[in-house]
């Protein structure tokens, strides 16, 4: 590992090399650009997280009387909408990826650095949009748009929040370009395919979904727009439309859309197991695959959503096997990921609390998952409260979980200072029990018979609501704080060497914070992934709250 | 894409070829085949003119492995996507509900 | 300066997957709605104009000849005629478009834009010179005119963006910005063009010929 030299660091990084807002607004440093979405989705999850909250209150008791019905159906639809298009799809992507991705493969920047900054625009144009629909009196058709009553009868701003999620759309889709030819393209002399980190891996198949998926998205909140304006009946039965087919054309993005919301929290997930046990990922091929399979698979289960909707029971059946199918490569990954942990030397600094509870939390999500993917048992569980378990499992015990791991990961080389690892393990832990006890509780509402979006529900329920809500206040907290200290960190943090971890990867051997142009010298690769002293000669790590972070 | 830079004998081939079929296909419509042959023999056409573009005017003949691949995945998805709805729409009714 | 060439072809290919998606979700819609309807669809197909269409046809084919001559000329370095092709296709590419402006216009005059699209001029064509098929209804005509105009509008809004990408190419060989060694942005927009072609192959027999075998004399 020692054959790379790291020069001795410059005073000069990406971070102070130019000032002044105008070096920033019209940057082509993938770095800056990173930062720049790390700033813009931070506030787009605040805003869905007040959403969360005005949701919770409402359901602390059984009657409607905290938001009327119409206002209540607005604030679960604005919840969803900006959760997904505006937080989660972008979120590791755009953060991290857009920071790491040049960095890890040895290049000085992505392939198109001005279509990356063209993608943040466009990023803000759709969410100004949304915004202003939002303000404007909101939507209430639930984020999945169904018809007729979308195109006919909502007198809600579907049209203006279409638009908005149409034009972030296309951010999405030039992330993934640009992904797609970087690694293609742009790889370092000897980084091969098998060199590569598993969090290019998952990126790259990422890009293949945003590629594929997107565009039908697209043509469909179009084809809904257009609906509106012509008053055809496209999509309604009573003029010989099929509103099916505008749940088969959503969907045929939107799940694959869940998968762009995972696949790189896995990346991260394999970064950070391997990092913080001092060994490489058992199985890597498998695992690299894996990502691909969970891209090609993923296009392949769309019907699971529409297996109450009137679906061709034939059709039903094909789409159910195809989903038990895609439960497989993810199942790869979690006994990979476990595998790789045995016998391995685990620290338990703050970035492997969350990937650990990734694990975990993931693997509920999932395997309630397959409960779903089950025809049967579907029709007893669809539209319940066990359905927004489940995606919130994998969205916020996975993803989320992810996110934030990755980002305390790698906070030294994106700022150059150490998080304090004090309160970055306290908030990890007040995330994971805030979690658990807000969407563990929504199972048993859902099997029990809670209904999703609604907000008057038998009394019977109220126990377990008011324990989600407790649950959420929580999370809310543990969330809170990690803003804090991070924003605290960027000032007052202890400065961070380049590699305050002692890691292999390509991205440590380079200063922290980087260079605008990130090595000074173009790398050559001459050492596999994760390579690291074989087990007999890795140091000891003591006590829980010993970190191996050198600072 | 590669430096291969094609001659214009084979462009002037393609646009004959293109205009050709053009012919063929309005002709072939006017004329009532049994079954669904009109539907069949003008997507026949259209995907043998669609196929002389790729290959010669967008260059994919002479381009590498990954253009191929590239162009080939779009094709699947397409098909994924005709071929799982349609999964759905033509096995409606096989099912009588009790 | 190759491996920037390959990066921007490999790009502009990767784009183009996300429009053959995009084209693809109309295309599914047409397919079963013109299953469901056939005779509807059928007899609204035979009221397009098949001259307008298959001369439209032409235009675009010879269009996509005109724009891979431009790049040829550009890769040998003859930039008289580069600049010449690229002329002749933004001519072609506006000849379609205007075209269709008369297409179009047909259609509002014979009332057979739909829905409430043009307010105050809803979809009500003339029933007594609208030739309907045995077993169609007026409502599932609308429905196919809602397809057509779909479909071909946002293939001329591609077309429009088209010929926006030509005339810069047009500026820049006028400057002398293309060269044997600098083509890229030639070839990739020539790659754009044929796209926009291969979708109007696909677009004209199944909007414009699909039930002439049935009309009994075209």
């Amino acid at each position: 590992m020692e054959e790379f030299q790291i020069p001795p660091p410059s005073k000069v990084n990406y971070l102070n090399a130019e000032y002044g807002l105008k070096s920033w607004l019209l940057t082509k440093d993938h770095k800056r650009i990173a930062l720049l979405y790390l700033g813009s989705i931070s506030f787009f999850f605040f805003i869905g997280g007040i959403y969360a909250m005005l949701i919770r209150l409402e359901l602390l008791t059984p009657a409607g009387n905290f938001l009327t019905s119409t206002t209540y159906n607005k604030v679960f639809t604005q919840h969803g909408i900006i959760m997904i298009f505006f937080f989660l799809i972008p979120s590791i992507p755009a953060t991290l990826g857009n920071f790491l991705v040049p960095m890890m493969i040895g290049a000085k920047d992505l392939a198109f650095p001005r279509i990356n900054l063209l993608s943040w625009y466009i990023y803000l144009l759709g969410g100004l949009v949304t915004i202003y629909a939002l303000l404007a009196g909101g939507v209430d058709t639930g984020w999945t748009f169904y018809a007729p009553y979308s195109t006919t009868f909502s007198n809600s701003y579907v049209v203006a929040t279409g638009l908005g999620i149409f034009i972030s759309g296309f951010s999405s889709i030039l992330t993934g370009l640009n992904f797609i030819v970087t690694i293609h393209t742009m790889r370092a002399p000897g980084m091969t395919w098998f060199r590569l980190p598993l969090f290019i891996w998952a990126h790259y198949a990422t890009s293949l979904i945003m590629i594929l998926g997107t565009p039908v998205v697209a043509i469909t909140i179009l084809l809904l727009a257009f609906e509106r304006l012509a008053h055809v009946g496209i999509f309604d039965p009573a003029a010989g439309g099929d509103p099916v087919l505008f749940q088969h054309l959503f969907w045929f993005y939107s799940h694959p859309a869940v998968y762009i919301m995972v696949l790189p929290g896995m990346g991260v997930v394999s970064e950070l197991i391997a990092n913080f046990s001092r060994k490489n990922i058992f199985g890597y091929s498998f695992v690299a695959f894996s990502s691909l399979a969970i891209a090609v698979f993923g296009f392949l289960v769309w019907g699971h959503h529409l297996f109450v909707a009137s679906q061709s029971v034939y059709a039903g059946m094909i789409f159910s096997f195809l989903s038990f199918a895609v439960a497989i490569p993810s199942a790869i990954k979690v006994f990979n990921w476990s595998a790789t942990l045995y016998k391995s030397s685990i620290s338990y600094e703050t970035p492997m609390l969350y990937a650990l509870g990734f694990i975990g939390l993931f693997t509920i999500g999932g395997m309630t998952g397959l409960f779903l993917a089950a025809l049967a048992v579907d029709v007893h569980l669809s539209d319940t409260y066990f359905v927004v378990a489940h995606f919130h499992y994998i969205m916020v015990g996975g993803t989320l979980l992810a996110y934030l791991g990755g980002l305390h990961y790698w906070w030294p080389k994106i700022s150059g200072r150490m998080y304090p690892e004090g309160w970055g393990r306290f908030s990890a832990l007040v995330v994971f029990i805030g979690f658990n006890l807000t969407f563990l509780p929504q199972f048993i509402l859902g099997y029990m018979g809670m209904p999703r979006r609604y907000h008057y529900y038998p009394a019977e329920f109220q126990v377990l609501h008011v324990l989600s809500t407790a649950g959420a206040s929580i999370l809310g907290v543990g969330l809170l704080i990690p803003l804090l200290y991070l924003l605290w960190s960027m000032r007052y943090g202890k400065i961070a060497g380049p590699n305050p971890w002692h890691l292999p990867g390509l991205e440590w051997r380079t200063q922290s914070p980087p260079l605008t142009e990130n090595f000074a010298h173009t790398p050559v690769v001459t050492w596999e992934a994760y390579q690291f002293a074989p087990f007999e000669e890795m140091e000891v790590v003591g006590k829980f709250g010993e970190s191996r972070a050198e600072v | 894409m590669s430096e291969h830079i094609v001659p214009i004998r084979v462009y002037a081939g393609v646009f004959l070829a293109l205009m050709a079929g053009t012919t063929l296909t309005v002709f072939a419509a006017f004329h009532d085949f049994p079954w669904q042959f009109n539907t069949v023999i003008a997507l026949t056409i259209a995907v043998i003119k669609a196929t002389l573009v790729v290959l010669y005017f967008m260059h994919v003949r002479y381009s590498s492995r990954l253009i191929w691949v590239i162009v080939a995945s779009a094709l699947f998805w397409l098909a994924i996507l005709f071929a799982l709805t349609f999964s759905d729409y033509w096995t409606r009714g096989w099912f009588q509900v009790m | 300066m190759e491996q920037q060439r390959a990066a921007g072809t490999i790009g502009m290919w990767v784009f183009l997957v996300t429009e053959i998606m995009f084209f693809g979700g109309m295309f599914l819609a047409y397919t079963l709605y013109r299953n469901a309807y056939p005779a509807a669809f059928a007899s609204a197909s035979n009221h397009l104009d098949i001259t307008l269409g298959a001369v439209n046809t032409a235009v675009l084919i010879f269009s996509s000849f005109t724009m891979a001559m431009a790049v040829y000329c550009t890769q040998v370095g003859k930039r008289q005629m580069q600049i010449l092709s690229l002329i002749l296709t933004i001519i072609l590419g506006l000849t379609f478009l205007g075209i269709k402006t008369v297409e179009y216009s047909d259609k509002y005059r014979d009332g057979l834009i739909p829905g409430k699209l043009i307010p105050g001029r809803p979809f009500n064509p003339d029933l007594l010179t609208f030739h309907l098929l045995p077993g169609a209804s007026i409502r599932n005509v609308e429905m196919f005119y809602w397809i057509y105009f779909a479909m071909t509008g946002m293939h001329a809004l591609h077309m429009i963006i088209g010929v926006g990408l030509l005339t810069v190419l047009l500026i820049g060989s006028v400057r002398r910005r293309y060269s044997p060694e600098y083509y890229s942005p030639v070839e990739i927009t020539g790659l754009y063009w044929h796209f926009v072609d291969i979708v109007w192959i696909f677009l004209f027999p199944l909007l414009y010929l699909l039930g002439r075998h049935l009309a009994h004399g075209g």
